[in-house]
């Protein structure tokens, strides 16, 4: 550029100069915009770059789509077909899905043969729940297109979910209302079901409840003369003679203090058994007669059937209805029919307060020991050893957690709690087994090294001045974490937490050693003394959703819980997150407004 | 480098102050491993005067401003000979109790730091981390503080709100504010109004003026004519020696050594 003077070739006249001064001034800036390279401006780069995270996106959205959709689809009510076989056979049931299969030529007919050659071999099957499992002894059944007569779909078939056997799919021939047989009458049996239920849940509250209620406190006398007669063999190896004697009279006091409760409770007892046998006697009055597509015959209790309805002429709003009853049951109530049907509701009691509890434990036990690590441990080889045992640990396989919350907490740790506080009740473990305590420490136990990492880092981002500051003040080092370090590294620290929740609410191996079942009996809270039980097991989504499955007796029936549960366990974990993010967002505006 | 200046005694012209010195240094020596970074400095803080500390960067003034109130101790492998005393009373001595020396030194640092909390949390900090919980005391230590620093009028209507939503020249008073809450006999001022504007700066100034008598002031900086402006005493130090400490007049127009007058009259630096 200083050499564009000079090289202005010998003046031709005024207009001259300036049009070839304008032309060397405008040539090279030109060149030299367009002649950038591309691999310097890093394009190519950028478009793998941007082309990485699209199929990342992808991938995410494309799993929550499956789920989404599988699991919003599965409630909403769905036609019953009537098939025609070419063999004379007649079945029905409700379309489940379809795929092209290729079929066993010689076991076919000559003209079925015809029809799958023509095809090069290849056929098309539906897979229908015919369900009436206590009639077939099988839910489901394949049909092929080739020996299909005909499909049509009756208005007056119904879908039965019953309390018991699972759906059947059937007509209903009449009804027995009050002992007195009648024709089917959709009014009175609407008005009939909804009565029913009410006892079925009436006998259920006596039995689960009150009679549960004495079943435990006979438990409790039981351990309690159990307890008694402990004592008194341990007062027997170690005192004299004549404190013998008293032992014992002590002894026969509290058993039978003890006994006069039980019988007490024994005649409570007798007194709820009648009145529910009365209301079953009652119950056996109102029956429904229902008959499958082959003409067969069942003859159930109207209160066995939780919901029923005409499947092929059931109106929009009907169906919005059932699909909604469906969608609040699987969140309110307890499973059915081996967890395929049903509710979920204590998987997912388990899972919030498994997670909860993790936390607690983990919270308190990451922080002070990354606090100890950090702020106070002299930085050198131990350190450094410690901190990339803690990374390690984060890679160790959770199922090896899960052996050593077996070994260490239920078997040692709950072994000896037992021996110490709940000898009355060996052989059974109290605490020697799994439980949701245990599963907790073991969780706490997984994910300790991500809130030990996250807290470090939150702690090593405190800046310097900010302790200084505090120091100058005249502050001691435990005053300066506490009220200048820690307020300031706590929305870090919850980052860690919020990612020990995502994790550990997520984990299904360890647990399955520790406590998870497939069906616990009882919640782990609840209204007996002492509360919140925590030797109980529990159940958990993530197990249901391995259980229901791959694990269940048909588990064609449990795939789509698969997707509904999966779903459930999503936006249970997103809204556990996103309560623990929102405090993190108030904590960070109390402490970071307006620094620049 | 010069190796005949290098081991030239100081040159010393102290204005004394009525009151005698607030702080003795003597033959102070401090090394960071095996690095020493301060030789042989002897100086006194004359009480209720400012003094500053001058020199290019990398001279030791921040480092021995540091040394006053111990807060040097958190650097690992950092060696130190000589004395310091407060009042005839040796701060390096063992068995001293660093948390009530630094109460005796208020501290202002190089960028405002003020804590994420209140203005008024901020300021009653030191009296809290020793215990004092009464309100009035607590109400009446903000005030003057407030006044102090000249902040009062400003904040005295949102002492609840968060200190970080302050300016960066008031955050700074909130830092004088909070340095002067436990009424030390000597602050301390580590650049004080490098990171903030001429106008902050010229408030800065004006408060330090009025803070002095009160206080004896410790006072690092960077600008000399802010060291001519403020100061009473000034000290000029070059590759961790002291090479002039003297009246602030003197030192700017007729340093007694040639290095001096180089560095004031802006021949390096």
């Amino acid at each position: 550029m200083t050499s564009l003077n000079e090289q202005q070739p010998p003046a031709s006249g005024a207009a001259g100069i300036a049009a070839v001064a304008a032309r060397d001034a405008v040539k090279p800036r030109n060149r030299r915009r367009y002649s950038a390279d591309l691999s310097a401006l890093g394009e190519p780069a950028l478009w793998g770059f941007g082309g990485a995270l699209a199929r990342g996106i992808m991938l995410i959205a494309g799993v929550l789509l499956v789920v989404l959709y599988n699991g919003a689809t599965t409630f909403w009510p769905k036609p019953i077909d009537r098939v025609a076989l070419t063999d004379g056979t007649v079945i029905a049931g409700v379309e489940r899905r379809g795929t092209i299969f290729r079929p066993d030529l010689p076991r076919l007919t000559d003209e079925q043969r015809a029809v799958v050659e023509e095809n090069e071999g290849f056929a098309y099957r539906t897979l229908y729940q015919t369900a009436n499992f206590d009639l077939y002894g099988d839910d489901f059944q394949w049909v092929a297109d080739f020996e299909t007569a005909n499909v049509t779909q009756p208005e007056d078939f119904y879908y039965f979910e019953r309390q018991t056997w699972g759906v059947f799919v059937g007509r209903i021939a009449g009804m027995t209302i009050d002992g007195q047989e009648m024709a089917y009458d959709a009014d009175v049996l609407k008005r009939e079901q909804r009565a029913a239920r009410e006892r079925f849940r009436e006998i259920r509250q006596l039995e689960r409840s009150e009679i549960g209620a004495i079943n435990h406190h006979i438990e409790r006398e039981r351990l309690a003369q159990r307890r008694a007669l402990l004592r008194e063999g341990e007062l027997q190896r170690g005192e004299a003679a004549d404190v013998d004697g008293m032992a014992s009279q002590a002894r026969d006091g509290i058993l039978a203090e003890s006994q006069a409760r039980i019988q007490t409770l024994q005649a409570e007892y007798e007194v709820l058994q009648a009145r529910v046998n009365e209301i079953r006697a009652n119950d056996r009055r109102y029956t429904v007669t229902l008959e499958e597509v082959g003409g067969r015959q069942i003859t159930p209790e109207i209160s066995q059937i939780v919901r029923y309805y005409p499947a092929n002429t059931i109106g929009i709003a009907d169906k919005i209805g059932i699909y909604l009853s469906r969608w609040w049951e699987f969140v309110s109530a307890e499973p059915r029919e081996a967890n395929t049907q049903g509710g979920v509701l204590p998987a997912i009691f388990g899972t919030v307060a498994m997670t909860l509890l993790m936390v607690v434990f983990v919270a308190p036990f990451g922080v002070i020991t990354a606090l100890y690590l950090r702020e106070y441990a002299k930085q050198g080889r131990v350190t450094s050893i410690v901190r990339i045992s803690v990374n390690n640990l984060a890679g160790v396989p959770s199922i090896v957690y899960g052996v050593f919350g077996l070994g260490f907490f239920a078997y040692t740790m709950g072994g000896t709690i037992d021996q110490l506080f709940y000898p009355e009740n060996l052989p059974n473990p109290t605490f020697g087994k799994g439980g949701i305590l245990w599963a907790s420490l073991t969780l706490a136990l997984l994910t300790v090294p991500v809130v030990i990492v996250a807290t470090e880092e939150a702690l090593a981002a405190v800046p310097r001045s900010m302790r200084e500051g505090s120091l100058a003040c005249g502050a001691s080092k435990w005053q300066t974490i506490r009220y200048v370090v820690l307020p300031k590294a706590l929305p870090g620290i919850m980052t860690g937490m919020i990612l020990a929740m995502a994790r550990g609410a997520g984990e299904v191996a360890p647990l399955m050693l520790v406590g998870v079942v497939k069906l616990a009996p009882a919640l782990p809270i609840d209204g007996f003394y002492p509360f919140i039980h925590l030797d109980r097991s529990f159940m958990h989504l993530g197990f249901h959703i391995f259980d229901v499955g791959f694990q269940s007796r048909n588990s064609e029936a449990g795939k789509p819980m698969v997707f509904v549960t999966t779903l459930l366990l999503l936006a249970l974990i997103v809204a556990m997150n996103a309560t623990a993010i929102i405090i993190r967002n108030r904590l960070k505006r109390k402490y970071a407004t307006g620094q620049f | 480098m010069n190796d005949i200046i290098e081991f030239e005694p100081t040159s010393y012209h102290v204005k004394k102050s009525t009151d005698g010195p607030a702080l003795d240094i003597t033959d102070f020596n401090l090394w960071y491993g095996e690095a020493q970074a301060l030789f042989d400095c002897n100086l006194e803080i004359q009480k209720g005067q400012v003094t500053a500390l001058i020199g290019p960067s990398g001279c030791g003034k921040s480092t021995l401003l540091r040394c006053l109130n111990r807060m040097n101790d958190l650097v690992d492998g950092l060696r130190i000979q000589g004395k310091i005393t407060v009042d005839g009373f040796d701060i390096y001595a063992k068995g001293v109790d660093v948390i009530a020396l630094r109460k005796r030194m208020g501290m202002v640092f190089q960028k405002p730091n003020p804590f994420a909390m209140s203005i008024y949390d901020n300021i009653t900090y030191p009296l809290r981390v020793d215990g004092i919980t009464k309100r009035s005391i607590l109400d009446e230590t903000v005030e003057r503080a407030l006044q102090q620093s000249a902040l009062w009028k400003e904040v005295k209507d949102r002492l609840q709100e968060s200190a970080l939503g302050l300016s960066g020249g008031q955050q700074q008073r909130l830092c004088i504010a909070r340095a002067v809450a436990s009424d030390p006999e000597v602050l301390l001022m580590d650049e004080p109004c490098s990171a903030l504007d001429p106008i902050a700066t010229a408030r800065i100034e004006e408060l330090i003026e009025e803070l002095k008598g009160t206080y004896s002031i410790v006072m690092v900086t960077h600008s000399m004519a802010q060291a001519a402006r403020v100061s009473d005493n000034t000290a000029f130090m070059y590759l961790g020696r002291l090479i002039e400490y003297g009246d602030t007049d003197t030192i700017f127009t007729n340093p007694q050594k040639s290095r001096t007058n180089d560095y004031v009259t802006g021949r390096f630096g």
